[in-house]
């Protein structure tokens, strides 16, 4: 398990090395910041002078190995627009985006496997076609019309829920978290379940396909003629043997709506790092762009790590060869 | 005589598919008394396995027993509402399955699916459902049965997981066990093993047996009784060592004959030419008819029963 854990995590650390190079040489490949940072009229002194402050004469390697050196040093640099550290911005908006991407995976999980593992277990029911029915939808109609929708139908015909921002805010770990109120959790439901609506049509086909096939199997029948309860076999046995395609769409789901629920963010205005992202490339604020992609490969790169662990724990079998 | 502990009675097992209604049991009849081993011999198809789930009521859909009666202990188990035969399976009748590998769940420790068996009936909380366990797989000769509660299905060998789910079988300690191909997809020589001590656990429990087999030999070492299936049907039945020496229906005498004998190495198998007819297309008459080398006109009309019920052949031209 030991071994398995370093070799994960050397893999780790290439791929972040890759993604700071490709970062790195991508933005530097879209235009002049200094253009953009001081006005078109300041004199050729200041401009130069601009230049040398921010180190942009140096070739590119040098830029490179500077940013690579503060990197490690957990220093992304500081933001060209608002003058303060790259990674203080992004963790102040980062909460906002975490709790948001959270709350709509646990509702994708929480409400889809469960109907999921119903449509697989009774695939001929009129309900369960109802499910499937409705999965299609939550696929094929794009989120930002459903947001819309959402606001339209719950915040200003009916009234019942509000239409943007995080409401009110309870400071932990030195941060800000609307799901500690009652106010920020009313903000925090439309978004969370526009958001939640494709991850849950997922959730509920993949269990589904996973029921209907373990269902077929000799585990169960095998159970069955044990004198296992229906119930008991779907809760301990069923519900085991699907897991891991389940966690595994899980994290994936849960990295890609960290990174980019860009559009949601914006139509809420939840002020999370979507929104932070799509202002920066606005305004070309080259370190916060650099920065956050790099955080946003950290993330996934973690999130990937822990899957592959809960695999492990999932699967006696994997944890056997991982051993070898 | 006291009552058979099961008594079956013209079971049909049907299911209804998009080409047409397939009788997989058609109109089965036989009794079990209490500790008795009974072998269930036919090909593939035969409708042997079917048999066997019917009994515990664990038909799946579009299957279904459309008829006939299976008397357990006197209680009727055809329409038994599923609440109650599921208390009784597992507890009254257990079930074992060919390959080991698929039917334990791969993810799930050994003790924990052992002490969800034991729980399914009751059977107090999780330090009484472990002793229970463990004294079970003790029984089946596991060694070091208490630390192999906590091992997988795949940390043991094909032999050591067929035994595990013997184990889960015998835990309550059932009247019958309807042991479908056991053996089948083991090594020849655990085959042998496992063989001996199925026969000896259920001859110290009183358990009785339906031994459910493609393969003749495999019944006539263990069985008491032995009925051959063909085509949904029942076509002979008879204590082992008749049927054997002194086969009646033709399909038997076809099945001895392609056994491999010891005697003569280097010899070519004698077969049955043909294969088992689509059970959607039977022919009318006997169903062995087409592949029967005593078939003439007669066979075209539906086969008399020949004999008693102790020893029967379903046969126009039975073999004497």
């Amino acid at each position: 398990m030991l071994g398995f854990l370093i070799q994960r995590l050397l893999q780790a650390a290439l791929v972040m090395l890759a993604m700071s190079a490709l970062v790195f040489l991508g933005v530097y490949a879209i235009g002049n910041p200094i253009d953009v940072l001081i006005s078109p009229d300041a004199t050729q002194d200041i401009r130069a002078a601009t230049i040398r402050a921010y180190g942009l004469d140096r070739p590119l390697w040098e830029q490179y190995g500077v940013f690579l050196g503060r990197l490690l040093r957990g220093d992304l640099g500081r933001s060209f627009v608002f003058n303060i550290p790259v990674l203080e911005l992004v963790l102040d908006r980062l909460p906002a985006t975490l709790e948001l991407a959270l709350a709509s995976v646990l509702i994708g999980a929480f409400v889809g496997v469960p109907l999921g593992i119903y449509a697989g277990y009774r695939p001929d029911g009129a309900l369960s076609r109802g499910i499937m029915a409705a999965s299609v939808l939550g696929f094929s109609v794009p989120t930002f019309w459903v947001g819309l929708i959402l606001i339209l139908t719950f915040a200003v015909n009916l009234g019942w829920l509000p239409a943007g921002n995080r409401g009110e805010t309870v400071r932990v770990l030195g941060a800000g978290w609307s799901f500690l109120t009652w106010d920020g959790l009313q903000h925090l439901a439309l978004p969370a379940l526009n958001l939640s609506l494709f991850k849950l049509a997922m959730m509920i086909r993949l269990a589904r396909a996973g029921t209907r096939e373990v269902m077929l199997s000799d585990t169960v029948k095998f159970a069955r003629a044990a004198g296992l309860s229906e119930w008991t076999i779907l809760r301990r046995h069923v519900l085991r043997l699907i897991a891991i395609p389940l966690v595994t769409v899980f994290g994936l789901e849960f990295g890609s709506t960290l990174a980019f629920a860009v559009v949601t963010e914006t139509i809420f205005s939840w002020p999370g790092v979507g929104k932070l992202i799509i202002e920066s490339i606005t305004a070309l604020d080259r370190p916060v762009m650099v920065g956050y992609l790099v955080l946003v490969a950290f993330l996934f790169v973690t999130i990937n790590l822990v899957v592959d662990l809960a695999y492990a724990a999932l699967d006696p079998r994997l944890r056997r060869r991982a051993r070898a | 005589m006291t009552a058979p502990l099961l008594d079956v009675r013209d079971l049909r097992t049907e299911f209804h598919t998009r080409a047409g209604v397939l009788r997989a049991v058609n109109g089965v009849s036989f009794t079990l008394a209490r500790g008795e081993i009974l072998g269930l011999v036919g090909e593939s198809g035969s409708g042997k396995s079917v048999t066997g789930f019917s009994l515990l009521g664990l038909v799946d859909p579009p299957g279904r027993i459309a008829g006939g009666s299976i008397s357990f202990e006197g209680q009727e188990l055809v329409g038994l509402p599923p609440a109650r035969l599921r208390e009784l399976r597992g507890k009254r009748i257990a079930m074992i399955f060919q390959d080991p590998a698929a039917t334990l769940n791969p993810v799930l420790t050994v003790g924990a699916q052992m002490a969800l068996a034991v729980q399914a009936h009751g059977g107090g909380g999780d330090r009484a459902a472990r002793d229970l366990a463990a004294r079970s797989l003790a029984r089946v000769g596991i060694p070091d049965a208490v630390t192999r509660l906590d091992a997988y299905p795949h940390e043991f060998s094909g032999g050591m997981r067929q035994r595990v789910a013997i184990a889960i079988a015998l835990l309550h300690q059932p009247d019958l066990i309807v042991a479908d191909e056991p053996t089948t997809a083991l090594d020849v020589s655990i085959q042998a093993q496992i063989l001996a001590e199925m026969k000896a656990l259920a001859r110290e429990n009183g358990t009785a047996l339906v031994w459910i087999s493609h393969d003749l030999a495999t019944v006539s070492s263990l069985a008491d009784r032995v009925l051959v299936m063909y085509a949904g049907r029942i076509v002979e039945s008879g204590p082992v060592a008749q049927v054997l020496r002194a086969p009646l229906h033709p399909y038997t005498r076809g099945l001895l004959d392609s056994l491999p004998a010891m005697g003569r190495p280097g010899e070519m198998l004698a077969q049955i030419p043909g294969s088992t007819p689509s059970l959607l297309s039977l022919p009318p008459g006997c169903p062995f008819a087409p592949r029967c080398p005593r078939a003439d006109a007669a066979c075209a009309q539906d086969p008399p029963v020949v004999g008693t019920e102790g020893r029967m052949a379903l046969c126009h031209h039975p073999l004497t």
